[in-house]
């Protein structure tokens, strides 16, 4: 397979999925969105009706207008159809797909806006920069660490690191997390227990607040991580260690360091880049549900809050910005393994 | 095959870990029932249930490392000495209750239990402290409420925090070389009139009932005074037992863990034997919608599942399916399609059995120990999205499980406010379980599988 068309291929299937995702997103939640959309349209009118200089008879004329006005404007934004209705299932997701998604009940921006999609386009950033600084962070270690065991394979340091590697697959990634708290910030009292900056984000001071509340959770993240990592990067070099053509280098008298860190590490590549792929992209839930510990002001600390209110619309917007950014790190893995073959690239 | 499969699990080390650990959880869920009371599981989120325990009470175990707490102390009827005497027609129930106080901190606070049935006159209790420096404190003098019927019974319990307490411990000011005032009534009752520090002794506690009619009668008295370390595992904020939950925990998560493993991985099994055996244009559609389920982002769609379609713990199970056997099916897959290329099954279709025939008969017996191998594996994995999922809140609210306790501290801040016996335990019980079972898999799949056995070897 060529790269162009690995590269299309990728691609395809990512939209599939993307849409499938939507698709069942809007099916679950979507009577309930059009039950608390009826809603808001509802206490808009009778709003507009008590605040209007319209004038009433008498309580039933003022209660048939209202009630043409919500059936009114409720059939502009197709609300009287069924909620499974395939024209409005495409609107629907055309309508996430852009972020189309009013206001939030419960939640704003810092800067008072309650539109679901500046809640969350605020919040992305500080979700990819905690997460990104923690995934390389988690990489170098990693890769650094698998390399150096493999070198010594049944030594001590290559026990513990998978006695290592094996512990931290078996916890919960969110209990680690509250073990830190306890540690660091309340027996400790080195990092702020919540990760929310105090000051303002007009404040000049604000990014070097934010970066010293962002340690604790992006220590934790890295601790959690880099040993699967490091466990991955081992695997697959032992195997290539055991390879004719290694042992035809050593003959020729290339020293062990030379084999391990270019010769080794470079054919076990593309394997690691999509196991490691694959396994950032799997603890990416488990980053969502660390934020909420750690109270770090992202999209995962927005769901938790969320699902606490039964915010649909954010809950909607969130799923499906979620998806995007586990499937792109997905297509980003794909390719860099079609990348780092050589034997793709030669044909 | 099976046999190699038992004998290799137990010359193992990981594995006789991994089965001891599982042995202990199994022994625990089974006695469970017996040695604490089965309502403690119904009742879990019940606060009237835990009323008489104390408030985030530490491991009672930690006084051994650190300055003696109080211990909490909850008496009933059968720990008091009763004594009754009437004279001139008025019955005296007394029920003494004896405290040896040898802790270096005060109790919590104290309660005052009772019930008892009267008509018109109601008793009258009077409840005396007698300290170990032999001065008797009065505490409270009242008359209980006015009850219209007879056949009723009254219970209700009086609170150190209750003015008539405070008021009356105000006139023993005198006793006492420093201010008591601003006080609590737990405070100074066992205070020495010395120092402000506790007055370490034997205490006599009297709850005395004066009943006026002969169809008075007291039910039941009691006494709780709340400590600051409780059992072995200690209490949350609404005085939950934590041992008790952490104990209930174990039968559920083996049961969430072990039915989403079994069916994920006998779903994964037919889909990748089918898939691998019939090969071509089966094999790469199936594996299609085999790719498209991996690339679902699970926990998104997990929580729009539970917000959907409610929170029962088989509807979770059901889940959980939902997102777990494409790993199985893949491997499976691999495999099915060396085996459909082997002799016997070749002999085996020329002879003219049908496909369902050859893959049930031939195929699947081949996989039958990976199969084993690969649901001790994938239980771990379904415990840890269980437990994340209560921990977000969207666990089954009727059962306790590990992730919920979890997800009550974290609402509570217990991490920040250094409840560490609220996290730890729940948490180590988690790992416990993913590691056990862990261990026992992939010593149960270096023996069985063939793909991994070959890289072995080279």
């Amino acid at each position: 397979m060529g790269l162009g068309r690995a590269l299309l291929f990728r691609s395809f299937n990512m939209f599939l999925v993307l849409f499938a995702t939507l698709f069942i997103t809007v099916i679950l939640l979507g009577s309930t969105f059009d039950k608390l959309q009826k809603e808001a349209i509802r206490n808009q009118v009778i709003d507009e009706v008590n605040q209007g200089t319209l004038k009433f008879e008498n309580s039933g004329e003022r209660l048939s207008y209202i009630n043409n006005q919500i059936q009114l404007r409720s059939k502009i934004s197709g609300l009287d159809q069924d909620s499974l209705n395939p024209s409005k299932l495409i609107h629907r997701v055309i309508s996430v797909m852009t972020f189309d998604l009013g206001k939030s009940h419960f939640f704003t921006t810092d800067y008072g806006s309650s539109n679901v999609r500046d809640i969350i386009f605020e919040k992305v950033p500080k979700t990819l920069l905690l997460f990104t600084t923690a995934t390389i962070c988690a990489f170098v270690i990693g890769i650094f660490l698998g390399t150096y065991v493999a070198g010594k394979e049944g030594s001590w340091w290559d026990k513990s690191n998978s006695i290592f590697a094996i512990f931290s697959n078996s916890f919960p990634s969110w209990w680690i997390a509250m073990l830190m708290i306890i540690i660091f910030a309340f027996a400790l009292h080195i990092f702020p227990a919540r990760a929310t900056p105090l000051s303002s984000p007009s404040d000049p001071t604000y990014v070097l607040d934010l970066l010293y509340h962002m340690a604790l959770p992006l220590i934790t993240l890295i601790i959690v991580s880099f040993g699967g990592v490091a466990y991955i990067v081992r695997y697959f070099l032992i195997n290539i260690l055991n390879e004719d053509f290694i042992h035809a280098k050593r003959t020729m008298g290339i020293s062990r360091r030379k084999i391990l860190y270019s010769h080794a590490l470079r054919n076990a590549g593309p394997p690691i880049a999509t196991a490691v792929g694959l396994a950032l992209a799997a603890s990416f839930g488990g980053a969502i549900i660390l934020e909420a510990v750690f109270d770090w002001p992202g999209m995962g600390k927005l769901y938790y809050d969320a699902i606490g209110q039964f915010d649909v619309p954010i809950i909607i917007g969130l799923t499906f910005i979620t998806t995007v950014i586990f499937l792109v790190t997905i297509f980003i893995t794909d390719i860099s393994y079609t990348l780092l073959d050589p034997r793709v690239k030669g044909n | 095959m099976q046999k190699k499969l038992l004998l290799g699990l137990l010359r193992s080390r990981p594995g006789i870990i991994g089965v001891s650990i599982i042995g202990f959880l199994l022994l625990l869920s089974a006695v469970a029932p017996f040695i604490i009371p089965i309502e403690s599981y119904f009742l879990w989120n019940d606060p009237d249930y835990w009323i008489n325990n104390p408030k985030t009470a530490a491991p009672s175990w930690t006084n051994y490392f650190g300055p003696k707490e109080f211990e909490h102390v909850s008496l009933d009827r059968n720990d008091a000495k009763v004594i009754s005497e009437s004279s001139g027609g008025i019955r005296v129930d007394n029920y003494r209750f004896e405290i040896n106080m040898q802790a270096d901190s005060f109790p919590d606070d104290i309660m005052f239990l009772y019930s008892a049935k009267y008509g018109d006159i109601p008793p009258v209790l009077q409840i005396d402290i007698n300290r170990p420096d032999n001065n008797t404190f009065t505490v409270y003098y009242s008359s209980l409420p006015p009850s219209n019927n007879i056949n009723t019974t009254f219970s209700d319990r009086i609170f150190s925090t209750n003015e008539n307490i405070k008021e009356a411990l105000n006139q023993y000011q005198s006793f006492f070389n420093y201010s008591i005032s601003g006080l609590e009534p737990q405070v100074v009752i066992f205070s020495d009139t010395n120092n402000p520090n506790v007055l370490k002794g034997v205490y006599q506690i009297s709850e005395r009932f004066f009943l006026f009619d002969n169809h008075s009668s007291v039910e039941d008295a009691g006494l709780i005074l709340g400590g600051k370390v409780f059992g072995i595992v200690g209490t949350d904020d609404l005085r939950r037992d934590l041992a008790v939950g952490i104990i209930w925990g174990t039968p559920i998560a083996l049961f969430i863990g072990l039915t989403v493993s079994i069916f994920s991985i006998v779903i994964g099994l037919v889909y990748g034997v089918v898939a691998g055996y019939r090969g071509k244009r089966t094999d790469e559609s199936m594996m299609r919608v085999n790719d498209i389920f991996y690339a679902l982002p699970t926990l998104p769609l997990l929580i729009l599942l539970s917000i959907t379609f409610g929170r029962s713990i088989f509807l979770i199970i059901g889940f959980l399916l939902i997102f777990s056997w494409m790993g199985t099916a893949k491997v499976i897959r691999s495999i099915a399609l060396q085996t459909r290329n082997f002799q016997y099954v070749e002999a085996a279709k020329l002879m003219g059995q049908s496909d369902l025939k050859v893959i049930f008969k031939h195929i699947i017996p081949q996989l039958l120990p990976l199969t084993f191998a690969s649901i001790a594996i994938a239980v771990p994995a379904a415990i840890l999205t269980e437990a994340a999922l209560s921990f977000i809140g969207l666990g089954d609210p009727s059962l306790p499980t590990w992730g919920q306790i979890l997800h009550d501290a974290n609402t509570a801040d217990a991490a920040s406010r250094g409840i560490w016996w609220w996290i730890v335990p729940p948490g180590l019980m988690i790992a416990l379980t993913g590691l056990a079972f862990f261990l026992i898999g992939n010593t149960l799949d270096a023996i069985a599988n063939p793909l991994r056995n070959k890289n072995k070897r080279a």
